[in-house]
């Protein structure tokens, strides 16, 4: 199902008596989710992602704007019978239930011509916890099961009903770091299995990236981005979204244009093709560095740390808007063992990879869109 | 000398000495009178200027068990604990349902609803005498409202049995009401508004939702409120005196409670065999009750 949200906009009443401006959580937002997709809604902490999925879900009426299934107008449908599955940050599992109990609860709400056979409710039930993996444990309560298996009951009840889309808030959040590698496999699996247009809230780009068919992108209650999570990752709209995405960070840097030469401090590193001459903030992602002896950014080292398959490169640079240049080489870099034993301060050189390396304007943070070449003496 | 300090140290006899004080106390005044009560109640004639009995037996509650008074204080506080332990409870429901529903003057109102529990059992007695009580000018503001709809007036006070009985259950109930509604408003309110949500998504209806997921994420709290009430009512005695006065017998609205005080102090008095029996059996009574409320309950109690 095509989820189409139109001019959405949700306002808060303030809560504060003496500042009574409203609080606008969701901005104008106009964009369209393909069928069968998964997608993930992605921005930090109140942001008002998850204002959007409650508005999807119609747990929450929008001040202003529609929202389409389709064909259909649902703005002001209440959720029942919006046909959505909803699984809750916290899973919100019935503790008292057992999980067959929990899965059927949904089923056992259908009236008139939509009630099932108490055979058909289990074979249904079955089914969906067939789906997620939980078919073992369906006599047990909710607080015998781990984590991860809880989540898993939760996606079930919200299936169980074949919603014509799922929704899912912060559906890794309560997990630990190994569980959380697995069960977003596991929504990427299930999703694809069922073909059900999937919208997911996260704050964690990683998580976003990793399974979403599309991400978008949200600050402050405005969408900054909207598309594939390579795409926007090789191409960030503006600042705020190329600082986002990434671990580790974007490396920013203050720099100038001058004679279509980008400069970061006092060195010239790379040409921009048909620029006036203008400041920029230049980004730089960890892994657009190479370490050379003739490099043409000079930075102090800091030091060296390495991770399994990483190495990443400290080092210092006056021209850095963070406290350090964290770049990222691959083992196989032949000049890292040297790196490694040379004392810390002394001087490292890298190139850049120029489709690496953006430039976005001082003051709006928009992107500047332009193409970048190396040095013409290189 | 350092192994023997050990010792004491590992023994927890630290411990003890913490626990000493708390424990003379309660000792004196709890075990000792529980065991003494015990005792007194198989010895025939105690008499506790003299220090003397007759003999030893099961005379006392021989006695108790066929006394027409202890048998109608028996029959009361039965019928008491049986209107109004399920009735307050169910009000007391549907009053925090109601409170956590609404928002404007919720605040106001739970502070209505609280003041009963404040305010002194003997005044609130005196104001049910005002409501119910046939005086020579007047016949009580509820008998006012009873001939304006119709009905003949009734002697709440000293009329009939059923009169009585329905006063004393009207304001046990209102007595306990305060207290009930405090508790489940915050059990209601300490439920995830997640599951409601979820519910919702999932086209629950009203009574469903009641049903199935408030009614178990409160019943511990229920539960709760019925133990209590139950031990609450089967001891009841100062809301008898505010309302019929202290001759209980007379007015044939005595309570176990009420027929244990008068064997020890009522007219004359004097009787702590009697009574000491009379205060065993309420003791087996509330035991019983709550064990079986345990067994009942406890399976069915989300823990």
């Amino acid at each position: 199902m095509e989820v189409i949200l139109k001019n959405l906009t949700k306002k808060f009443p303030s809560r504060d008596r003496k500042n009574r401006n409203e609080v606008i959580a969701v901005n104008d937002f106009d964009f369209t989710i393909p069928d069968g997709k998964l997608i993930g809604l992605l921005g930090p902490s109140g942001c008002g992602k998850s204002t959007v999925l409650n508005l999807i879900s119609g747990l929450l009426k929008p001040t202003g704007g529609r929202i389409y299934f389709g064909e259909d107008d649902v703005t002001e449908l209440p959720p029942e019978h919006r046909g959505i599955g909803l699984v809750f940050q916290n899973y919100a599992l019935y503790p008292h239930l057992t999980v067959r109990q929990n899965i059927l609860f949904p089923l056992e709400n259908l009236k008139g011509k939509d009630k099932l056979s108490r055979e058909e409710m289990l074979k249904k039930a079955d089914e969906a916890a067939k789906l997620v993996q939980i078919d073992g444990l369906m006599d047990r309560k909710p607080r015998e099961l781990s984590g991860g298996q809880q989540q898993r009951v939760a996606i079930a009840r919200a299936l169980v009903k074949r919603p014509r889309v799922l929704l899912l808030d912060e559906p890794l959040s309560n997990l630990d770091a190994r569980l959380r590698l697995q069960t977003r496999e596991e929504i990427r699996r299930i999703q694809r299995e069922t073909k059900i247009t999937t919208i997911f809230v996260t704050h964690d780009q990683e998580e976003a990236m990793s399974i979403s068919d599309m991400i978008v992108v949200m600050k402050d209650g405005v969408v900054q981005q909207i598309g594939k999570p390579q795409d926007v990752y090789d191409s960030p709209a503006n600042l705020f979204v190329a600082k986002f995405l990434g671990t580790p960070p974007i490396n920013l840097f203050t720099g100038q244009i001058r004679n279509n030469t980008l400069y970061i401090g006092n060195d010239a590193v790379l040409q921009v093709k048909d620029m006036p001459d203008r400041d920029v903030r230049v980004g730089i992602r960890p892994e657009g560095f190479i370490l050379s002896d003739s490099g043409v950014l000079t930075c102090g080292l800091n030091g060296v740390e390495v991770m399994g398959r990483d190495i990443s490169v400290v080092s210092l640079n006056d021209a850095s808007a963070n406290p350090t240049v964290r770049s990222i080489v691959g083992t196989e870099n032949s000049l890292s063992d040297d790196t490694r034993h040379k004392p810390e301060g002394s001087k490292v050189r890298f190139d850049l990879i120029p489709r690496k390396v953006f430039l976005f304007d001082s003051l709006t943070e928009e992107r500047i869109s332009c193409e970048i070449q190396q040095l013409a003496a290189k | 000398m350092i192994g023997m300090l050990r010792k004491i140290k590992n023994s927890g006899i630290k411990g003890w000495l913490y626990l000493l004080p708390a424990l003379v106390f309660l000792g004196v005044f709890m075990v000792y009178p529980l065991i003494d009560v015990f005792v007194y109640s198989f010895e025939q004639g105690y008499n506790s200027a003299s220090q003397t009995y007759q003999g030893t037996g099961w005379y006392n509650y021989s006695y108790v068990l066929h006394d027409p008074y202890f048998l109608q204080a028996v029959k009361n506080t039965f019928l008491l604990v049986v209107i109004t332990v399920p009735l307050s409870t169910g009000i007391a429901l549907l009053i925090a349902l109601g409170l956590s529903s609404i928002r404007p003057l919720r605040k106001f109102l739970q502070t209505v609803f609280f003041l009963p529990y404040v305010t002194n059992t003997l005044a609130v007695g005196m104001v049910f005498m005002i409501l119910f009580k046939k005086t020579a000018y007047s016949d009580g503001l509820i008998n006012l409202l009873v001939t304006w709809l119709g009905g003949n007036s009734v002697d709440f006070i000293d009329g009939p049995y059923w009169a009585k009985m329905f006063v004393l259950c009207f304001y046990t109930i209102w007595v306990v009401l305060p207290f009930k509604i405090l508790i489940l408003t915050n059990a209601l309110a300490s439920v995830n508004p997640d599951y409601y949500r979820a519910a919702q998504v999932d086209g629950t209806s009203k009574t469903r939702i009641f049903i199935r997921i408030t009614l178990p994420m409160i019943s511990p709290m229920i539960f709760y409120l019925v133990i209590t009430g139950f031990i609450g009512a089967f001891k009841a005695y100062s809301d008898v005196v505010a309302l019929f006065g202290t001759n209980l017998n007379a007015a044939g609205m005595n309570t176990i409670v009420g027929y244990v005080y008068d064997m020890l102090y009522g007219d004359g008095g004097g009787y702590p065999s009697f009574a000491s029996a009379a205060a065993i059996i309420l003791f087996a009574i509330v035991f019983t009750v709550t064990c079986i409320n345990l067994l009942v309950n406890g399976s069915r109690v989300r823990q």
